[in-house]
C-alpha cells in the first residue's frame, strides 16, 4: 500500500446556484489506498460536490488536483479520463439488454460487439470481485433487484480500473449479504491502491470501512478526523450546530383532543407506525432521506393503502382507501414535489385554489364564478399570495407563492388536520417565514398539523413534538424542551433500525 | 400523462405578459384595441384564419361557382362529420389520452343503424342503437384503459382494429340497408332549418354543449385537471378513472351520431367507406385548434376552423 500517495485533492471548491451558496470553501483529499468517509446532513453539500467531482457541474471556484496536476472537467467522460468514477445512488439500467451489456455500455462502440467475448469478460470480472454469485452476466436489466442495480452501476466502474472511485450511499438498496460482498470490494480495491471516497449516513459502516472521515455542513467544510481519533458523539457534534436564530420560534397553542393517531400502521413502505397528533398541535417528523417518511404522509392522505393496523381521526377509526377519503375525514395534504404532484401549472391561481372545493363555489353542476373568484381572492389576501390578480397562471409565480397557493387550496377544505411535506423546500427565506406564521395561525386556531422536514432547524423551531423516523419505521419521539439536533440525527442515524 | 419533474423555482418574469393572461390582467384597459382582438382569438387561431382566407380567395378566383350558396352548403356538411369528432377529440386530449377508435365506432354505428333501421323501420330505434353501440364501444375503450392499464394510444389503436373488424363482421364487408326513403334521416341528410343544413345543426349544437360542458362546469373543470397533473388531481380527491370511462363514453357517443350522419349521407350503412381515416382528421384539427397534445390544455370552442380549412380544401 502506498498510503501516503494524494491521489485527489480538492480545495476551496465552491458552487453557487442562483443565490443559493451550494458549497464554499470545501476541501477533500483522498489518498491512494485509503477510504476517506464524507459526511453531513441531508443538504449539507454532499451530493454537489459529487457531482463536481463526476464533471456534471463546474464549480465557481476552487480547484481539483489529480496526481499533483490541476484538472477542469468538462462533462464526465473527462472525469473518467482522468480515472475518477463517481458511482450514482440510482443507477440507470437498461432493461432490455443483459447484465454484460450494461456494464460495458461506454466501450461497446470502440471495441466491437462480441457477445460471447462479452459475457466472458464479464463472468471473469464478476469472479475477480467476488460477485459472481449474486448476479449473473446474461440476466436482463429489467429481471434485475435494486441492490443487483447497484452492484451493475459499481462494476461500471470498477471494470475500467480507475484509480479514485467515489461511492455515493451505496449500502441503501443492499441487503446484509451484498453489504458484506461490497466492503470486500472495497478491501480488495483498496489493496489494489485505488482512492476511495464513501458517503453514507450509516456511522457503523463508516467506523468499519473509513481511514478518515471529512464532515461538511451547509455547504462548508467543517473538519477532518482519522477515524482512530474520534467518535459518534464527536461526528455528530461536527455535523450539527447551525444558527437557529434565523429560524422561527413559536409560542404553542393550547392542545385539544387528539385528531389523528395511528395504531401500528404498516405498509409496503412503512412498518408498525404508532403516532398521535393532537388539536393545535404542530408535530415535527425528521429523519434522513429515505426513512419514509413522505411514504407515511402518503399513506395517512391515501395514496399508499394500509395493510396493516388502522388510522383513528377523532376517535374514529376510518377506513382510508383512496385520497378522497382522507379528504373527508377532514385531512389537507401538500406534498412534497410541489409542481410534480399539487399544482395545475397552466392553470390560474383561481383554479388551483377551488380544486377541491369545487362543489362549495358551484350550483348543481355549474361553477359560479363570482363566488371562486371571491373565495381565491380571500385567501391571496389572508396568506398574502403575491399575485396580479385570480387569474394568474400558477407556473409564472415563484415558489414560495406557489406553496401558499397549495395551502389555501387545502385551507379552503376547513380541515382539522394538515399534513405538509417540506413545505418551504425550494423557497427563498421572507417565503419560509410567512409559512411558519401560518402554521402557528392554524395551530392556535386548533388545527393538528405534521411538518416533514429536512433541515433540523426548521423542525426544531417549529414543532411542539418530533418524531424521528429510520427505515420505515418511528425511531424515536423527542419533546419540544428535550429536542436538540445532535438527538434528533443520532435517532435519524439508529443503525439498529436500519439493518 | 404528466412528468413534471422539480426544477429551479420560477422567477414571475412573465407575470404581468398580457399574451399569457388575457383575462384578468389589471393592465387591460391600456392594451390597444387591435392586439387586445388578436389575443381574444388566440395567435395561432389568427394564422390559420389568415390560412383559410388565403385558400379560399385562391379556389374563389380560379373557380367562380364557389362561393355560390349551394357550395357553401356543401362544404358545411362535408366539415360537419369531422368536425364533430374534433370537438369530442379534443376532450378527450385535455384529459391526457387519445381515443384514434372513433373513425371505427363510426364506421360500426353507420352500419348498425341502417341495420336496425331495416329491420325495424323505425328511425328512432336505429338512432338509439347505434348511439347505445357507441357507448359501449367507449366504455369498452375506457375500461381497458383504466383496469387493464393500457396507454390510450394503444388500447384505442387495438379497438380501432377490433370494432372496424366487427363492423366487417356483421355487414359481410358491404353496405347496408337502405335509408334513402325514410324522412327523419333524409333531414338530416339534405333537410335545412332556418336555411342552415342540419347536419351543420348537429356539429353547432355537440360543439356548444362541449364548450358550456368544459368551461362552465365542474365535471369541465375536472378534466382540465386531470389532464394538467392527474398526480394532483388523485391527491385532490378527484376520481380519474370515473373521468377517463365517462369521456370515452361521451367520445363513443359522439362518434355514433356521425355514424348515423354518415348513413344518412350516403342513404345506407357503410362499414369502413365513410369512416376510415377520420380519426387522423379529427386528432389533426383538434391539435391545430389548440389542444395540447400532452393534456391539460386546450381550447373549449370547437375546433371549426382548422376543419373547415381541410374542408375547403377537399371539396375544391
Amino acid at each position: 500500500m502506498s498510503q501516503d500517495v494524494v491521489a485527489l485533492r480538492a480545495t476551496g471548491i465552491t458552487k453557487n446556484f442562483g443565490p443559493v451558496r451550494a458549497l464554499r470553501g470545501v476541501e477533500l483529499e483522498l489518498r491512494a489506498g485509503e477510504v476517506t468517509a464524507l459526511m453531513g446532513e441531508n443538504g449539507a453539500g454532499k451530493s454537489t460536490l459529487l457531482k463536481i467531482l463526476n464533471g456534471d457541474y463546474r464549480p465557481d471556484g476552487g480547484e481539483l488536483i489529480i496526481d499533483g496536476k490541476p484538472v477542469t472537467f468538462g462533462d464526465p467522460a473527462d472525469a473518467r479520463a482522468a480515472g475518477l468514477r463517481v458511482i450514482a445512488q440510482e443507477p440507470e439500467i437498461i432493461g432490455a439488454v443483459s447484465v454484460a451489456e450494461n456494464i460495458f455500455v461506454g466501450d461497446l462502440g470502440r471495441v466491437g460487439y462480441n457477445r460471447r467475448a462479452l459475457l466472458r469478460r464479464t463472468r471473469e470480472e464478476l469472479k475477480r470481485w467476488g460477485l459472481h454469485r449474486v448476479i449473473r452476466a446474461d440476466a436482463l436489466g429489467s429481471e434485475l433487484s435494486p441492490a443487483q442495480r447497484q452492484i451493475v452501476e459499481i462494476m461500471r466502474a470498477v471494470v475500467s480500473r480507475p484509480r479514485i472511485i467515489c461511492f455515493d450511499e451505496p449500502t441503501s438498496s443492499l441487503g446484509d449479504e451484498e453489504v458484506s460482498l461490497l466492503f470486500a470490494l472495497i478491501r480488495q480495491l483498496q489493496a489494489e491502491g485505488t482512492a476511495i471516497a464513501y458517503v453514507s449516513h450509516r456511522m457503523a459502516e463508516i467506523f468499519q470501512l473509513a481511514d478518515r472521515i471529512t464532515v461538511l455542513r451547509d455547504g462548508g467544510y467543517v473538519g477532518t478526523e482519522l477515524v482512530g481519533e474520534t467518535d459518534h458523539d464527536r461526528l455528530v457534534r461536527m455535523m450539527v450546530g447551525r444558527d437557529l436564530s434565523q429560524f422561527f420560534h413559536r409560542e404553542p397553542a393550547p392542545l385539544g383532543e387528539t385528531v389523528l393517531e395511528l395504531r401500528a400502521v404498516g405498509n409496503q413502505f412503512v412498518d408498525s407506525i404508532d403516532l398521535t397528533v393532537r388539536a393545535g398541535e404542530v408535530v415535527g417528523v425528521a429523519g434522513l432521506v429515505g426513512a419514509g417518511r413522505s411514504e407515511l404522509m402518503k399513506t395517512i392522505a391515501g395514496d399508499y393503502p394500509v395493510t396493516t393496523g388502522e388510522i383513528v381521526i377523532s376517535g374514529k377509526v376510518r377506513r382510508i382507501r383512496q385520497p378522497s377519503d382522507s379528504i373527508r375525514a377532514g385531512i389537507g395534504f401538500a406534498p412534497e414535489e410541489r409542481k410534480a404532484e399539487a399544482l395545475l401549472l397552466q392553470r390560474s391561481v383561481r383554479d388551483n385554489a377551488a380544486l377541491v372545493v369545487l362543489r362549495s363555489v358551484s350550483r348543481w353542476i355549474f361553477v359560479r364564478p363570482r363566488a371562486e373568484r371571491a373565495l381565491a381572492q380571500d385567501y391571496i389576501t389572508r396568506l398574502r399570495i403575491r399575485t396580479p390578480s385570480t387569474e394568474q397562471l400558477v407556473g409564472n409565480l415563484s415558489g414560495g407563492n406557489q406553496q401558499k397557493v397549495v395551502l389555501a387550496r387545502w385551507l379552503a377544505t376547513k380541515p382539522r388536520l394538515l399534513l405538509l411535506d417540506e413545505p418551504t423546500r425550494g423557497i427563498d427565506v421572507g417565503a419560509k417565514s410567512e409559512i411558519y406564521a401560518i402554521i402557528d395561525e392554524l395551530a392556535h386556531q386548533g388545527v393538528a398539523v405534521v411538518v416533514v422536514s429536512s433541515e433540523l432547524p426548521e423542525v426544531l423551531g417549529i414543532s411542539d413534538r418530533i418524531y424521528v423516523m429510520a427505515g420505515g419505521r418511528i425511531s424515536g419521539e423527542v419533546t419540544r424542551a428535550e429536542a436538540t439536533e445532535e438527538r434528533i440525527l443520532a435517532l435519524a442515524m439508529d443503525d439498529e433500525v436500519v439493518a | 400523462m404528466n412528468a413534471m419533474t422539480r426544477k429551479d423555482t420560477p422567477v414571475s418574469t412573465t407575470a404581468t405578459s398580457p399574451k399569457t393572461d388575457p383575462r384578468g390582467a389589471p393592465e387591460d384597459d391600456r392594451i390597444p384595441p387591435l392586439k387586445r382582438f388578436v389575443t381574444a382569438i388566440g395567435v395561432q387561431n389568427i394564422s390559420l384564419i389568415i390560412a383559410i382566407a388565403i385558400v379560399v380567395a385562391i379556389i374563389g378566383i380560379q373557380n367562380p361557382l364557389f362561393f355560390t350558396v349551394p357550395n357553401l352548403k356543401v362544404i358545411g356538411t362535408a366539415i360537419a362529420i369531422v368536425g364533430l369528432l374534433a370537438v369530442v377529440q379534443t376532450i378527450v386530449i385535455i384529459l391526457g389520452a387519445l381515443d384514434i377508435s372513433v373513425g371505427s365506432i363510426a364506421g360500426l354505428t353507420s352500419v348498425t343503424s341502417a341495420m336496425i333501421f331495416t329491420s325495424t323501420s323505425s328511425a328512432a330505434l336505429g338512432v338509439l342503437g347505434a348511439v347505445a353501440i357507441g357507448v359501449a364501444c367507449g366504455l369498452v375503450n375506457g375500461c381497458i384503459i383504466v383496469f387493464g392499464r393500457v396507454n390510450p394510444v394503444i388500447a384505442t389503436l387495438a379497438t380501432l382494429a377490433a370494432f372496424k373488424g366487427i363492423a366487417q363482421l356483421i355487414s359481410d364487408g358491404r353496405a347496408q340497408g337502405y335509408t334513402g326513403a325514410d324522412p327523419f334521416f333524409v333531414f338530416l341528410a339534405r333537410g335545412t332549418l332556418l336555411g342552415i343544413p342540419t347536419l351543420i345543426w348537429v356539429l353547432v349544437l355537440v360543439a356548444v354543449l362541449a364548450h358550456v360542458v368544459l368551461r362552465y362546469t365542474t365535471i369541465g373543470r375536472n378534466i382540465y385537471a386531470v389532464g394538467g397533473n392527474n398526480i394532483a388531481s388523485r391527491l385532490g380527491g378527484i376520481n380519474i378513472n370515473r373521468y377517463i370511462i365517462g369521456v370515452y363514453m361521451v367520445t363513443g357517443a359522439v362518434a355514433a351520431i356521425a355514424g348515423i350522419l354518415i348513413t344518412a349521407r350516403t342513404g345506407s350503412g357503410q362499414p369502413i367507406s365513410g369512416s376510415e381515416g377520420l380519426e387522423l382528421q379529427a386528432i389533426t384539427a383538434a391539435a391545430l385548434g389548440g389542444a395540447a397534445l400532452k393534456g391539460g390544455k386546450g381550447p373549449s370552442p370547437a375546433p371549426s376552423s382548422p376543419s373547415s380549412c381541410s374542408g375547403c380544401s377537399r371539396t375544391a
